[in-house]
């Protein structure tokens, strides 16, 4: 973009331009060992045995490196167990949130404005609070609340990996009517506006007409709430109270403790909790991104 | 259609902040019903305000800090990233790469992180330390004096990252034509940003504020991950949590302190609906 093509006619000028590339990548690259030796020094600890750390120190050249810590984290700590409390959790929650955010998006621009907005701001506003501010009668509603035997063993909404879900889809459909609201309002109201004069049903033109075109926003949002519900740690501290239910992010809390005079398998674990994150890091970077800067540049 | 949701939305999240005040006003410990007995005012208020409770204003105090430190050191340093990577410059995409990564962490992997690197005896910086001759290293997550500002910078790990994707994003947004025509009118680099791009922001700047400060508020894992909120990394979520937690069950005075904390998250939610129903087509 700038002016390298001819350093020789202005020298100064070019010199000092090139005095700012170098300050400029010196900065950069400081900043970028910064940020990534916190995760490589967990890395590093996660692949060293306990005895030569203790023998060595820990920052010390490695002789032995291997993944026994991933291996007795993943049977002593019941990874298997956590993971899968994870998804039952995540993945309902996600697919419900999306649906009824998706619906309520598509409703409210059926309404008058004055309607219209008052819904929003309390979706909205509702997923911004902390979580702390609601948990006190929360915590006490889950104690009182019956659930059908069928969704909760102790019949009660408190321990339930129902309950959770349930929490999880009331705290995030704010978000995510917000984002697909704004982002409805850029389709053209004539699609929607032809498939009724043909007598075509509201559930029908938001499953066959709406649902299609909000794809990308919805991929987004997908991949975002993922990461979102899997990463959370609050909700199952407080609602969940048997340890073998929690997903594994609340799980950790308890791993911290069992992990504790064992700083690799520690770090191990931590490392395992954050794989499907990674992944989602990986693979759906894309989609991530523009979930969270639809949120934030819409609207 | 929007019936469900919504009385979903008011029956757990509405309700239950609506009853954190009715219950601030009592002294309920959990226990049996509620009578007219455990009505006591403004009581739980009175013990939080004058000190009686003494973890109060030193959490109100941790909570400004982390906002401070947010607003002025992560934030502007995100919005830095933003800025240095929005030009064409070679690998661009590696070094946003990295300031993503901790983005999609929870912030309880964060923390354990973290203590890794602050660990006495097992952790990188102090092993460093000791390395280069310092005899006594600080006891970074231990010291009640020095806590805070390490989980500050654990927090900001991840907040860097994740203000300069929003920042890059609106970046994008501005119009390359007006940044075009003040370089040709001969402004700086800087001078291009501070006078066009960023009066051009000024959408995403609320944005980003708002973000930081609802972020401060909720502070919470990273702080309880560590040592469960106490010894100096008090915050007004850690209290209402202990609140609970704790064997003596004050309910009454959990929700008062949950009262303050819904009282103080009201003012950027409140920025942030106004901008929002500004924006609205009437």
């Amino acid at each position: 973009m700038t002016a390298t093509a001819h350093p020789t006619s202005i020298t100064g000028r070019a010199r000092r331009i090139r005095m700012r590339r170098v300050l400029l990548y010196g900065f950069l690259t400081l900043m970028a060992v910064a940020w990534l030796v916190p995760l490589l020094w967990a890395i590093y600890t996660a692949l060293r045995p306990y005895a030569e750390t203790q023998a060595k120190g820990y920052v010390s050249l490695p002789t032995t490196l291997s993944i026994d810590n991933f291996v007795n984290a993943w049977s002593t700590g019941n990874f298997p167990q956590f993971y899968l409390n994870s998804l039952i959790v995540t993945i309902p929650a996600v697919i419900i949130t999306l649906t009824i955010a998706s619906m309520v998006a598509f409703g409210v621009s059926k309404f008058s404005w004055r309607f219209n907005i008052l819904v929003l701001i309390l979706f909205t506003a509702g997923n911004l609070l902390p979580q702390q501010v609601i948990i006190v009668p929360l915590y006490r509603l889950y104690l009182a609340l019956p659930l059908p035997r069928l969704v909760s063993d102790n019949g009660l909404f408190y321990d339930q990996y129902f309950g959770i879900a349930v929490i999880h889809i009331a705290f995030q459909m704010g978000f995510c009517i917000f984002v697909l609201s704004n982002y409805m309002k850029t389709l053209s109201p004539e699609l929607t506006e032809a498939a009724l004069v043909d007598g075509a049903s509201v559930v029908r033109i938001w499953w066959s007409i709406i649902l299609p075109l909000c794809r990308p926003a919805l991929a987004a949002l997908a991949t975002l709430e993922f990461t979102f519900i899997y990463n959370d740690f609050f909700w199952a501290l407080i609602l969940m109270k048997t340890g073998l239910k929690r997903p594994i992010t609340s799980a950790l809390q308890n791993l911290q403790g069992q992990f504790y005079t064992d700083t690799n398998m520690l770090a191990a674990g931590a490392m395992l909790a954050a794989i499907p994150t990674i992944l989602v890091f990986i693979a759906l970077q894309r989609h991530f991104i523009s979930g969270l800067t639809l949120g934030a540049t819409k609207g | 259609m929007i019936g469900i949701p919504l009385f979903l939305d008011i029956a757990l999240i509405w309700g239950p902040a609506i009853a954190s005040i009715l219950l601030s006003l009592t002294n309920w410990n959990g226990i049996g019903g509620i009578t007219g007995k455990n009505l006591i005012g403004l009581r739980n208020y009175q013990d939080l305000f004058s000190g009686t409770y003494p973890f109060f204003w030193p959490a109100v105090a941790h909570n400004l800090i982390w906002l401070g430190f947010l607003m002025f050191v992560a934030t502007p340093l995100g919005i830095l990233m933003a800025v240095l990577l929005d030009r064409e410059i070679r690998g661009s995409r590696f070094y946003q790469t990295v300031f993503y990564i901790p983005v999609v962490l929870s912030l309880a992997v964060i923390g354990i992180i973290w203590q890794l690197q602050y660990s006495v005896d097992n952790g990188l910086i102090d092993n460093a330390l000791r390395g280069v001759g310092v005899a006594n290293p600080p006891d970074w997550f231990g010291d009640p004096s020095l806590n805070l500002w390490a989980a500050l910078v654990a927090a900001s790990w991840r907040h860097v990252g994740y203000i300069m994707i929003l920042y890059l994003a609106g970046l994008k947004s501005v119009d390359p034509a007006i940044r075009e025509a003040a370089r040709v009118d001969g402004a700086s680099e800087r001078q291009v940003f501070v006078h066009v791009v960023f009066p051009a922001m000024q959408p995403i700047n609320v944005v980003i504020v708002v973000i930081t400060a609802i972020e401060a508020l909720r502070a919470f894992d990273i702080a309880y991950i560590i040592n469960g909120g106490r010894n100096g990394l008090e915050l007004l979520s850690t209290l209402i949590t202990s609140s609970m937690l704790s064997e003596a069950s004050r309910v009454g005075f959990g929700s008062a302190i949950a009262v303050v904390l819904l009282v103080i998250s009201l003012v950027p939610i409140v920025i942030f609906l106004g901008r929002m129903m500004r924006e609205e087509p009437r």
